[in-house]
């Protein structure tokens, strides 16, 4: 009887594995439909946060060259843009479920590549603007719930998401610095 | 009269096993519980990238891996040393991926395929030539939830 159960554990112990799988999740746009007319509707210049990453891995944040170490923040104070700057994302009034009447921002992320950009730094760069989006929807949920965005149920996480919505587009690489 | 003769030695008798199966038993059950299917045999060196940010994939079995990285070194003299795609068991190219996707999405119930997620486990040192190739790959295939896996770390430092 053990031995057929050492056996039986013995199996599993080696065709099994424990570790869990975490990631930054994302969603892919679908491929557009050369049939349906395009949404020629640009967004707005100053509500886009533009940061490339080149071949030599260094970090360009709307054109001029950034320092690893400050996106986070830079993201940051993008998104939140407390004073209301001409240069910084525009907000709009918009009724959500919890919060009523707020000013919701129009900012968007563009985040573009170049072929010869390392993975490891490029989900490193993802890494700091989906921190920053978080640390954003982490301090509205606290004020508004008095609880961090982790611990809040799933219609209160959409409605903390609604508030700082800021897609975080991957652009189409361009070809170019390729070998 | 009592007689306080010793007959014959004394023994310790053995410590019972009637017990040890269920005992073992108890772990086994435990490790079917906790544990899941190993399913691939990993063909490519994948040092995942760190990040701070990770959320934990919880339903493994909606997920299908997709590796990229370089060849285990044993491996080298047969594919070099060029970052590969490897889908299941197999190094495979770029245009398999569509097939590979139907195929997995085949796999799961009709109702869950919609919330098919594909996990890309990719080398930190891959460029992202390849990855971009693999992205525009998935969106053709229509599988558009996708997680880059990292190992979560509480403070990310950049290697160059």
């Amino acid at each position: 009887m053990a031995d057929i159960a050492f056996l039986l554990l013995i199996f599993f112990l080696s065709v099994t594995s424990m570790d869990t799988d975490t990631g930054l999740m994302r969603q892919l746009p679908a491929i557009p439909d050369s049939n349906v007319p395009q949404d020629v509707n640009k967004i707005n210049d100053r509500n886009i946060l533009e940061v490339k990453v080149n071949k030599d891995n260094l970090l360009l944040v709307e054109g001029s060259l950034t320092d690893f170490n400050q996106l986070r923040q830079l993201t940051f104070d993008f998104i939140a843009n407390t004073e209301g700057l001409p240069n910084m994302p525009e907000k709009e009034m918009v009724n959500l479920p919890y919060f009523g009447d707020v000013a919701v921002t129009k900012a968007v992320i563009s985040l573009q590549n170049d072929i010869g950009t390392k993975y490891g730094v490029y989900i490193a760069v993802q890494n700091e603007l989906i921190a920053a989006r978080s640390a954003l929807r982490n301090n509205i949920s606290r004020e508004q719930f008095g609880v961090p965005y982790d611990k809040l149920d799933e219609d209160k996480k959409g409605a903390v998401d609604d508030y700082y919505k800021v897609p975080i587009s991957e652009a189409e690489p361009k070809r170019i610095g390729e070998k | 009269m009592a007689r306080f003769v010793k007959t014959g030695k004394k023994t310790i008798s053995a410590i019972s096993t009637a017990s040890l199966p269920d005992i073992v038993f108890i772990i086994l059950f435990f490790f079917m519980a906790v544990t899941t299917m190993r399913e691939t045999d990993v063909l490519v060196t994948v040092r995942i990238p760190e990040a701070t940010e990770g959320k934990i994939l919880e339903k493994k079995s909606l997920a299908s891996f997709i590796f990229i990285g370089e060849p285990l070194e044993n491996l080298q003299g047969l594919y070099g040393t060029e970052p590969k795609i490897q889908l299941n068991d197999t190094f495979k190219e770029i245009a398999d991926i569509q097939d590979f996707i139907a195929q997995e999405r085949e796999q799961l119930n009709e109702a869950d395929r919609t919330k098919m997620i594909v996990v890309l486990k990719i080398d930190r040192d891959a460029r992202m030539g390849i990855v971009t190739e693999v992205k525009q790959a998935l969106r053709r295939a229509s599988a558009l939830k996708i997680m880059y896996a990292d190992t979560n770390v509480e403070k990310l430092t950049l290697q160059q």
